[in-house]
């Protein structure tokens, strides 16, 4: 069994986000980690591949920069100390704003070139683009069946069975294998590498795999902060201004009526 | 030139979803701008999806296209695509629109595979300009907002929930057709075997009009009752921040944040949340937020429309009763 998890370098969540010349982030000061629900995935690939046993491997790809603090280089060997077998970086230098069905014809691409697997993984979206369109993307060009936002993933007998997480609903879905599949946070407990893993990480095989870039048919623009928000006002302290505070929410802000 | 809109309609038990009928509306607004084409909704799911044809109608469907089968219900997403691919194909739309339900936000970029067209997911701005669509879409979770222009036709969006407005007093209803489910649930390699309800009766995050967020200032799990028991009298749905959910105190289909829900309800109360740069995300574009917090000083305030400092739980226990009065 081969498993593909695709993981990207995307800001820590905690990072505060300055726009540089109208149509980039500021990347200076700014943490780039491996996506946290990349991580689920890569957790998950680990898991499945320690029940199927010998022969079984996790391959990570990466599509990204190779530079400075983006450099999906560093993501991969994250992915590696997570347990994964091998990576494969697809050097994308203008990767930021990059129209999502490129970097899945790419990733589509890199694993084509590979030959068989039963299940790629991904993340259902990465922290930075918030498409979260890759995965069903890949599913498209891969011809693959692809369910999203899974919470639970079993193969057994050429099949992948998915709790998908909808809204207010939870889907089971059987899938024929290959297949792709995108998790949610609870695919997968969190790993933590040890320091032996983060060394033995930098001595497994790493590949690059080389993709003609084109701009696709989504453009940015323009990237701009947000609007600053207004300061609104304190309507007291404590239970006494609870009456005030509805009847500013019912007369004033018009959000409320009974 | 006129430019045809295609809304992707998502019904669940023969109600349309409030996301689609927005769309509908949105394109209705934008038609002039768009030189006056027509503005058609497609319908995918079980035999009662049809039912919902007089509300598409009502917020500017001119026609309802439907395409349905016993199968069909519920949603899965390789059968739907296949089915919104080739309606795509028939009407030869400029414009296509599908809300960023989760649901929606797995339909469009498969959509966008098939036929290889750019997609701008989770919208919340959207003018036009030469007869094409400029688009503004928030990004690192709102910390950013990207304009977008997409190049190929169609242009492929899915406008964020609760973002647009419906259309006041429309009352034509759409003429309905049938769009031909020319394969059969075996020769879609993805099969649903089963679908549970979470969280019966309850409007998801996503979608809810009022919402009441807890965080680590509740103190434990047990005392989110009182946060419950406010969004009963409200009508809202109950939400969390990370410390609360990365506690276990609620599940993560509850979190609102970067790496949970995104939200734009029309009010939003945080309670007892400090306003975490990765939480505000998650809410800023909500049109109106209340904060409760023993803490003058908490980032949340900056982002309030109105605040109480105080301990939530004398000021809760008092909103429960003050919204019971209102009410009686």
């Amino acid at each position: 069994m081969r498993i593909f998890v695709c993981v990207k370098a995307v800001p820590d969540t905690a990072a505060r986000i300055k726009v540089k010349d109208g149509a980039t982030i500021d990347p200076s000061g700014v943490k780039f980690v491996l996506g946290p629900y990349d991580a689920r995935a890569v957790a998950k690939a680990i898991a499945l591949k320690e029940a199927a046993g010998d022969g079984a491997e996790v391959v990570a790809v990466s599509a990204g920069g190779t530079k400075g603090e983006r450099d999906a280089n560093k993501r991969l060997k994250d992915a590696l100390a997570l347990g994964a077998d091998r990576g494969i970086l697809i050097p994308d230098e203008a990767s930021e704003n990059r129209d999502p069905l490129e970097v899945a014809k790419a990733l589509a691409a890199a694993i084509k070139a590979e030959g068989d697997y039963s299940l790629v993984l991904l993340g259902r979206t990465a922290v930075d683009d918030q498409a979260m369109s890759v995965g069903p993307m890949l599913g498209a060009l891969l011809g693959a069946p692809c369910v999203t936002d899974a919470v639970g993933l079993e193969v057994a007998g050429g099949k992948a069975t998915v709790t998908r997480a909808a809204e207010g609903r939870q889907q089971t879905v059987e899938l024929t294998l290959p297949a792709v599949v995108t998790g949610q946070r609870d695919l997968a407990e969190e790993k933590y590498p040890k320091l032996k893993d983060i060394l033995k990480a930098g001595k497994k095989p790493m590949a690059t795999f080389d993709y003609a870039w084109t701009d696709g048919g989504y453009t940015v623009t323009a990237l701009e902060p947000p609007p600053e928000p207004v300061a609104g006002k304190i309507v007291g302290e404590g239970p006494d201004a609870v009456p005030e505070l509805f009847n500013l929410l019912q007369n004033e802000a018009k959000k409320l009526s009974f | 030139m006129a430019s045809k809109v295609l809304v992707i309609t998502e019904v669940r038990d023969g109600k349309a979803k409030k996301g689609s009928l927005e769309c509908l509306a949105e394109a209705s607004r934008q038609k002039a701008a768009l030189g006056g084409g027509d503005v058609t909704a497609l319908v995918i799911g079980g035999p009662s999806a049809k039912d919902a044809a007089g509300e598409l109608g009502a917020q500017g469907a001119d026609r309802v296209l439907c395409a349905t089968a016993d199968w069909l219900d519920p949603y899965n997403g390789d059968a739907y695509a296949r089915l919104a691919v080739n309606a795509i194909k028939q009407e030869s739309p400029d414009v296509v629109l599908v809300a960023a339900t989760l649901d929606g936000k797995d339909l469009a970029p498969r959509i966008a595979a098939h036929l290889d067209v750019g997609y701008a997911a989770d919208v919340t701005g959207m003018t036009v300009d030469g007869g094409k669509l400029v688009l503004t879409r928030p990004v690192y979770a709102g910390k950013a907002y990207a304009k977008v222009s997409l190049t190929k036709t169609p242009q492929l969006a899915s406008p964020r929930p609760n973002t647009f407005g419906l259309l006041e007093g429309g009352a034509a209803a759409g003429a309905v057709s049938e769009l031909a489910v020319d394969f059969s649930a075996a020769d879609v390699g993805a099969t649903v075997t089963g679908e549970s309800a979470a969280s019966a009766g309850k409007a998801d995050l996503t979608e809810a009009s009022v919402i009441v967020s807890g965080g680590r200032g509740l103190k434990g799990p047990e005392n989110f009752a009182m946060l419950e028991e406010l969004a009963q009298e409200l009508g809202a749905t109950v939400g969390a921040s990370r410390a609360v959910v990365d506690a276990g105190w609620r599940p993560h289909s509850d979190q609102v944040g970067q790496t949970g829900k995104t939200v734009s309800p029309n009010l939003y109360f945080a309670i007892g949340i400090s306003g975490a740069i990765q939480h505000l995300a998650g809410m800023s574009t909500s049109k109106c937020i209340v904060a409760v917090n023993k803490d003058a000083d908490a980032p949340i305030f900056k982002v309030a429309d109105y605040g109480i400092v105080g301990d939530l739980f004398e000021v809760v226990p008092k909103m429960i009763e003050h919204v019971k009065s209102l009410k009686a």
